[in-house]
C-alpha cells in the first residue's frame, strides 16, 4: 500500500511537471506585424464580402495546437501562427480589425462541418487541399507549400534520417490523420492521439520514436527545444494549405479571397508573417506559391 | 453506404483491437475486481481499508485522466509498455473499481446464515467465500455485471486517443479520407458497437435463465 500510494503520488507529481513545462515552453511575443485594414470598402450589394463587411466581425477557424501555424498558449489572449496573420490580412481587406475577429478552435476531424454549419466562416487551420474536401467546401490556395516530415529526439538523428528508416519504427500523429495513413504505408507503426502537443510528449519521453505530420508543424516543434528534437529528412509528401469557405459555389468570395492573398504575396506582408512565426525556427523564407484559379 | 463495404476490412480491423481491448481488459478486471471484493468483506481491517480506497481511488477518476497518467506518467518513470498494454492498465484498473462493487452487492444478497452455517462446520474464510457464498453471489450479480461490462466495451474508444487504432480511432481515419460518407460512416460504427453490446446483453440474458434459482 505504501508503495502504491508514493508511486501514485510520483506519477501525479510528474504529471504535474510536464503540465508546467509545456505551459513555460511558449513565450508571448508580439509579432509586431500590422495587418492593414481597408476603410469602409466597396463589396457587390449581397455579396458574401458585403455580408462580413456590414457585420464588422467573421468567425475564423484556426488550429490551436500547431506552434508557428496556429497556436495558443494557456495564458494567450488570442492564437499567434502564420495562419492567423494571414486570417488577420484577410479581414482586414473586409474592412474588420483584428481585435473583431472571432478565433475559433478547428480540429482536424471537424473543419468541414464547422464551414457548412456556418460555425466558422473561414478556415485557416493548416487545412491541406484535398479532392475529396473540395467536393463539400471551397478551399482557396495555395497560399504555403509543405511536406510530411519528420521529428526526432535529438541523439536518434543519426539512426533516423529519414522516412526510409521507419520500417517497424512506431510514430505518432493525430488519431485518423492523413500523416499517419502515410507513415503506415511506408511501413511504419502509426499511433494516433488525441492532439499534436500529446504526441510531441510521447517522443521527448521516449515513449514513442518519431513524430510525423507536414514540416511546417515540426520545425514549430524544434524551435520550442531545439536541444531536444530535430526535424529529419525529406519531405515525402506535398501539402497545400488552402483557405477554406462555404459554400464552394461562391466563385465571387473565393476570387475576393485570391485577390486578398495574392495582394498579400506581393507587398511583402506574406513574407513578414512568415518570418515572424515560421521563421523563427530557422528555415528560410521561401517564395510565395502560385495559387490556382477560383473554379 | 459504399464505404462501409469498401473499407470493411479497416473497420474489422478496428473492431478486432476494440473486442481484443474488451476481453483483455474484462478478464484482468474480473479477477482483480472480485479479489478487491473479497478484500472489502474478509474480516481483517487492513485488507478492507485497501479495498475501500482503492474503490474510492478509481471509481472516482475519470477515465482519461487515468489514460494520461498511464501513457504519459509511465514512461517517464522509464517503465515502458506496448500501447495496447497501457490501454489494457488503464481500462483494468478503472473498471475493477466497478466489478469490485457489483461483486460486492451479490454477496449481501447471500443471507447471513450461509456463511454462519459454513463457518460451524469448520471452513475457513476463504473456503466460506470460495465455496459457498461467491458461487451465489455471482449469480445474483450477472444483470449489474452485463452493465459493467457493456460500459466496459463503450469506455475502450477512449484509447483511440492513446495510440491504439480500435474502431474510434478507424473512424477518424476514414472520416478525414471521406468527409461526405460521415453519415455513413457513424452509422456503421455505431452498428458495430450496439453488436457488441447486444452480444453481451443476450449472454447475460441467456446465463442469468440458466442459473435462475427458486429462494
Amino acid at each position: 500500500m505504501r508503495l502504491r500510494r508514493t508511486q501514485a503520488l510520483m506519477i501525479v507529481g510528474l504529471a504535474m511537471a510536464m503540465v508546467a513545462c509545456g505551459e513555460a515552453g511558449e513565450d508571448d511575443e508580439a509579432s509586431g506585424l500590422e495587418a492593414p485594414v481597408v476603410e469602409s470598402p466597396d463589396f457587390p450589394e449581397g455579396s458574401q464580402m458585403a455580408e462580413y463587411a456590414d457585420a464588422g466581425a467573421i468567425t475564423i477557424g484556426v488550429k490551436t495546437d500547431q506552434p508557428g501555424i496556429g497556436f495558443q498558449g494557456a495564458g494567450d489572449d488570442e492564437p499567434s501562427g502564420f495562419d492567423i496573420e494571414l486570417g488577420k490580412y484577410i479581414a482586414g481587406q473586409l474592412g474588420i480589425a483584428s481585435e473583431d475577429i472571432d478565433w475559433e478552435e478547428t480540429i482536424s476531424d471537424n473543419r468541414e462541418p464547422f464551414l457548412q454549419q456556418d460555425r466558422v466562416d473561414l478556415v485557416l487551420a493548416s487545412y491541406s487541399i484535398d479532392p475529396e474536401r473540395l467536393k463539400i467546401v471551397g478551399q482557396m490556395g495555395p497560399y504555403y507549400i509543405t511536406g510530411q516530415q519528420l521529428l526526432v529526439r535529438e541523439e536518434d538523428k543519426d539512426t533516423i534520417t529519414g522516412v526510409d528508416d521507419v520500417q517497424g519504427v512506431e510514430v505518432c500523429s493525430v488519431t485518423g490523420s492523413t500523416s499517419l495513413e502515410q507513415i503506415e504505408a511506408e511501413g511504419g507503426i502509426g499511433r494516433g492521439f488525441d492532439t499534436y502537443s500529446e504526441c510531441v510528449e510521447q517522443v521527448r519521453s521516449g515513449a514513442i520514436d518519431a513524430m510525423t505530420t507536414d514540416g511546417a508543424i515540426l520545425l514549430g516543434y524544434e524551435a520550442e527545444t531545439p536541444d531536444e528534437l530535430e526535424v529529419v529528412g525529406d519531405e515525402f509528401s506535398e501539402e497545400l494549405y488552402g483557405v477554406g469557405y462555404y459554400p464552394n459555389t461562391d466563385t465571387e468570395f473565393c476570387n475576393f479571397l485570391r485577390d486578398s492573398m495574392q495582394q498579400a504575396m506581393d507587398d511583402g506582408y506574406w513574407a513578414d508573417a512568415f518570418e515572424a512565426t515560421l521563421g523563427e525556427s530557422g528555415i528560410e523564407t521561401p517564395e510565395p506559391p502560385e495559387m490556382a484559379p477560383c473554379p | 453506404m459504399d464505404v462501409l463495404f469498401d473499407q470493411s476490412d479497416a473497420i474489422f480491423d478496428g473492431f478486432w483491437e476494440t473486442i481484443q481491448l474488451l476481453l483483455i481488459s474484462g478478464l484482468f478486471a474480473t479477477v482483480l475486481g472480485t479479489f478487491l471484493a473479497a478484500m472489502r468483506v474478509a474480516p481483517v481491517r487492513v485488507m478492507n481499508a485497501i479495498g475501500t480506497t482503492y474503490v474510492n481511488t478509481f471509481r472516482n477518476t475519470p477515465l482519461v485522466v487515468l489514460f494520461i497518467l498511464v501513457v504519459f506518467g509511465l514512461p517517464e518513470l522509464d517503465i515502458q509498455y506496448t500501447f495496447f498494454e497501457k490501454a489494457t492498465i488503464a481500462l483494468s484498473v478503472y473498471t475493477a473499481a466497478f466489478v469490485c462493487e457489483a461483486v460486492r452487492a451479490g454477496i449481501n444478497t447471500v443471507a447471513a446464515g450461509q456463511a454462519e452455517a459454513a463457518r460451524s462446520i469448520g471452513m475457513t474464510f476463504t473456503q466460506t467465500l470460495g465455496r459457498v457464498v461467491l458461487p451465489q453471489a455471482f449469480r445474483a450479480v450477472v444483470p449489474p455485471m452485463a452493465s459493467v461490462y457493456i460500459a466496459l466495451a463503450k469506455n475502450t474508444s477512449v484509447a483511440a486517443g492513446f495510440g491504439v487504432t480500435e474502431a474510434t480511432a478507424t473512424l477518424s481515419a476514414l472520416l478525414n479520407n471521406d468527409p461526405q460518407a460521415a453519415y455513413w460512416l457513424f452509422f456503421g460504427i455505431g452498428l458495430g458497437y450496439v453488436a457488441i453490446v447486444a452480444v453481451i446483453s443476450t449472454g447475460s440474458h441467456l446465463l442469468e435463465r440458466h442459473w435462475a434459482v427458486a429462494r
